[in-house]
């Protein structure tokens, strides 16, 4: 094989210029080169240790108004010559769309903050010291209760990666970041049904990572109390959604919010900016500059910066999730959220997602009802954006009297999106940005509890 | 991308100049410190994505990624590394980085050779991905004039066609070396319908390790684009669905989605082993009414979910995994195999070479059975008839598993009447087979558009089910019934 080139912002404006001589009127590169390390142990013993790097190489061409893009992972001046002809070829074939193109110079990054993205103590820990947070993490939640009595282990993780962008207004920026990753998943079992759960800690910072033994033992704990689940009679009671499971109810709202899903007509949202869409309780932010944060990043995928918006105001729509081309189509400009995968054209995606925290604590949400249902977990994709519709599986423990009364199983929850927005009535003060998107506990005053 | 076609063992050492000999030697190195085995995985993938919406083709795009991973066990150990910079140097570092697993070990683990022939499941005289770009890009012209033309209630329509080209080559320390071509490619097409404010979405698509005459040939893509509309249209139609314990009756096909979620992640080997299945030691036991034969099949000509060989090079197989009710099986990959003292079943399947390989279905459906699917629905009084699924999921360890409908109809005294929206399923794997009280003469597979995801690894995997119908089941709608 070839040489291989450096990724570096240089190698993107002379990528750029290239396609400029094979007549691209326009173009954008992204370039990823990342390292990754995880370790997974299982019954206290080492199950696999995995160890690689990467590097990728995309790139967006325009000839007026069509556009295509291509990307590689041979990143040699031979392959990167073809990746330009291929593009090129692409590009002429596709059709012309007058909302196509980059941003504006004038909306992209100028300077490049430092969001504190990247630690990089994870290379001065060893391999052993990597394995032993797994193995304390998993010890912990063996330990935690005679009912734990298995495991599907626990992992370490650790990822490094540096991104780099260039477009062909001359605009060119990179910047670094790092996650660490630690979770364990303990099985729990009684009279001869079992239960798993999982808890994780994913931070920037290694420091910032909670400790092996808080991370086993929340998960013992969750795995515990869904033992002895039951199934219930079908009712429309009042629904209570931990942090985790609100926190699906805000991705839900995210994709509806795309400018991808709004001008395709594919979002129970189209339309409804400025109105009432959520109850009063409810605002919502997208800020991508909280520094440290998962989703923090100092540009986008389009080189234009992050910012903090709200999203929702006392349950007013106030902003879209748009990027250039999601925006142009519904009459706006980007609002810094696009996405870029190495091989695609953008995409829209929030950053750091959030519903703001009230003022009830979960305990005081718990007690407000008297009969109703308690959300820890949901599966299946029973979500139709286009209308709202939600059907999911459920898993939870059942409220009587204002009390945690005993683990409900093999249940969905249904409604709708818009009428749940809105039957939000109690907001806990317990939000927690444990990932990039995140709530607090919220409480729904009514949904369908289907079971028996 | 032009790509002629030789054969998979002759590609790499032509691309990149590693001979047999220094293959060889990377696999002695990653067994020192006497790890249990040792195996290379080469790839090469071109990928390519036309997309079309409000009537225009705006998107291609494609992507080349090439990589080799190397993975070493010892017991029940697996250390792997792999990178996308392949020449002999890097070989040899993956090597020794994997190696570090044999550390401090005192045991060794004999690991089963794969039996039989390789199939050739999937010849293609021109792979999808070879053919000029505007003959595809037609195809989506075509397909969207074909579809607005079929109702004034259309508004939108997206197309999506993906195609890929795999050359894989793998070596172990066993001494053998195997390589297979794998195409692969899919035709989605999805519709939003809109009726005096009401907004429906339709979708339908197809595909295989298929060549492009195959959507053209016999028209599949007006089939495609009139169901997609008739769904769109049928749930404009639609009422809330209803919420509680009911008889259900799944139609043919892509519901088979319930096998898979229900019953075949359960048996995967890796889980058994584990004992974290909710089937963990019940080879032998009833698991399903006897009507139910369900099988797992990687030996489909030109199915999705096919496989010449698996991902570490075991030829495919047909195996049964419920015969009349009783469990007989798991799906095992080399190391679980090893593991359990278990014969291999060809199911070791991994998405690229970035990642380990695992336990995976390939082909998973249940028999036919001898009750027309007419009387199948005329045996119920009042129940719910889903025919097509968006998607699926399970719980492994308590069994739970849920899957909602796109398409689905109420049962009233024995006759399908009104559609219903938002319809999803729940059930408890190790229970929803025993009460299958009918089985249809109809099974048939899916169209070829099904991926499946799990340790954060995506296959494409096919499904099949004849008509059944199962007694009581939970329907999670938000209508009182």
């Amino acid at each position: 094989m070839t040489n291989r080139l450096e990724l570096s912002q240089e190698l993107g404006l002379d990528i750029l210029a290239q396609a400029r001589e094979k007549g691209a009127s326009q173009g954008d590169v992204v370039m990823a080169e990342s390292e990754e390390f995880f370790v997974t142990v299982r019954l206290g013993e080492v199950e696999k240790i995995s160890q690689a790097q990467e590097k990728r190489l995309g790139l967006r061409l325009f000839f007026g108004s069509s556009s295509a893009t291509a990307s590689t992972s041979d990143i040699s001046k031979e392959s990167v010559a073809r990746l330009v002809e291929v593009t090129c070829a692409m590009a002429r074939s596709t059709a012309k769309d007058p909302s196509s193109g980059l941003p504006a110079p004038e909306e992209l990054a100028k300077t490049i903050p430092d969001l504190e993205l990247f630690d990089s103590s994870g290379r001065t820990l060893s391999v052993e010291e990597k394995t032993a947070l797994a193995l304390e993490a998993e010890g912990a939640a063996l330990h935690a209760d005679p009912r734990i009595v298995n495991s599907e282990g626990a992992e370490f993780s650790h990822h490094e990666s540096r991104i780099f962008y260039a477009n062909s207004h001359g605009f060119a920026g990179d910047y670094p970041g790092s996650t660490f990753n630690l979770s364990v998943t303990p099985v729990a079992a009684l009279n001869g049904s079992m239960q798993r759960d999982t808890w994780y800690s994913t931070v920037r910072r290694f420091s910032r990572m909670e400790s092996p033994t808080v991370v086993g033992q929340t998960a013992a704990r969750r795995a515990l109390r869904r033992l002895g689940g039951r199934k219930i009679q079908t009712r429309e009671v009042p629904v209570v959604f931990d942090p985790l499971a609100a926190a699906s109810l805000l991705r839900h709202l995210s994709s509806a919010l795309s400018g991808y899903s709004l001008y395709k007509g594919a979002s129970f949202l189209v339309d409804r900016l400025g109105s009432q869409v959520a109850s009063e309780l409810a605002t919502v932010v997208d800020d991508g500059t909280i520094p440290g944060a998962l989703g923090s990043k100092p540009f986008d995928g389009e080189g234009i910066p992050t910012r903090r918006k709200s999203v929702l105001e006392k349950g007013v729509l106030k902003s879209y999730l748009l990027d250039t081309y999601s925006g142009k189509k519904l009459g706006y400009p980007s609002t810094g959220n696009a996405a870029r995968s190495v091989g695609g054209p953008p995409g829209v995606s929030p950053t750091n997602f959030h519903l703001l925290p009230g003022t009830s604590t979960p305990e005081e949400i718990i007690a407000s009802v008297d009969e109703g249902f308690y959300v820890t977990e949901l599966i299946g994709f029973g979500v139709n954006l286009v209308t709202g519709d939600y059907s999911r599986g459920a898993a939870g423990l059942w409220i009587h009297g204002g009390e945690l009364a005993y683990p409900v199983e093999e249940v969905t929850i249904a409604g709708n999106l818009k009428e749940i927005l809105m039957n939000i009535d109690r907001v806990g003060n317990d939000l927690e940005m444990r990932d990039r998107t995140a709530a607090p506990t919220l409480k729904i005053s009514r949904m369908t509890v289907a079971g028996s | 991308m032009g790509q002629e076609i030789i054969p998979a063992e002759s590609f790499f050492d032509r691309r990149f100049g590693i001979t047999s000999r220094e293959l060889d030697r990377v696999l002695s190195q990653a067994l020192e410190k006497k790890a249990d085995y040792a195996d290379l995985y080469f790839e090469f993938r071109v990928h390519e994505a036309i997309s079309l919406e409000e009537e225009m083709v705006k998107n291609a795009s494609q992507s080349i990624a090439n990589g080799v991973g190397v993975r070493v066990l010892a017991e029940a150990k697996t250390g792997y590394a792999f990178t996308d910079d392949i020449t002999i140097e890097n070989l040899e570092l993956a090597a020794r980085t994997a190696q570090h697993i044999a550390h401090h070990r005192d045991h060794s683990l004999p690991v089963p050779v794969g039996q039989g022939r390789i199939h050739d499941l999937y010849p293609l005289k021109e792979p999808v991905t070879d053919l000029p770009l505007d003959r595809k890009i037609e195809l989506l012209y075509e397909m969207d004039r074909f579809t607005r033309a079929l109702d004034s209630k259309v508004k939108n329509v997206l197309i999506s066609l993906a195609s890929e080209h795999k050359i894989v080559l793998m070596a172990s320390s066993q001494g053998w070396v195997v390589g297979d071509i794998q195409p692969l490619t899919r035709l989605n097409i999805t519709c939003i319908a809109e009726e005096r404010g009401n907004r429906q979405m339709g979708s339908f698509g197809g595909g295989g390790r298929v060549e492009f005459d195959f959507f053209t040939a016999g028209k599949d893509y007006e089939r495609y684009a009139r169901e997609a509309v008739r769904q769109a249209l049928v749930n404009l139609e639609a009422e809330d669905a209803p919420a509680g314990m009911m008889d259900v009756v799944l139609g043919p096909g892509w519901p088979g989605i319930l096998l898979h979620e229900a019953i075949g992640h359960g048996l995967e080997a890796d889980f058994n082993r584990k004992k974290v299945s909710a089937f963990t030691g019940r080879i032998g036991e009833r698991v399903a009414s006897e009507l139910c034969t369900v099988v797992d099949d990687g030996t489909i000509p030109f199915r999705r979910g096919s496989l010449n060989v698996d991902d570490e090079g075991t030829p495919t197989q047909r195996t049964v995994l419920i015969e009349k009710g009783i469990l007989k099986g798991y799906l095992q990959d080399r190391l679980n195999s090893a593991l359990m003292g278990m014969p291999l079943t060809g199911n070791g399947r991994r998405e690229s070479y970035a990642h380990i390989p695992m336990p995976r279905m390939t082909n998973t459906f249940m028999l036919a059975g001898d009750a027309s699917p007419e009387e199948i629905i005329r045996s119920v009084k009042k129940g719910l008839y889903a025919v097509a699924f968006g998607g699926g999921q399970v719980d492994i360890t308590s069994g739970k598993f849920v899957f909602s409908a796109s398409e689905a109809y109420l049962i009233e005294d024995g006759k399908v009447t009104r559609p219903v929206k938002g319809a999803t399923l729940v059930g408890n794997g190790p229970d929803v087979l025993t009460r299958v009280s009918k089985v249809g003469t109809d099974s048939k597979l899916d169209e070829g558009i099904g991926t499946c995801g799990k340790d954060g690894q995506s296959v494409p995997v096919g499904v099949g089910l004849p008509t059944i119908k199962i007694d009581g089941i939970t329907v999670g709608g938000t209508a009182s019934s």
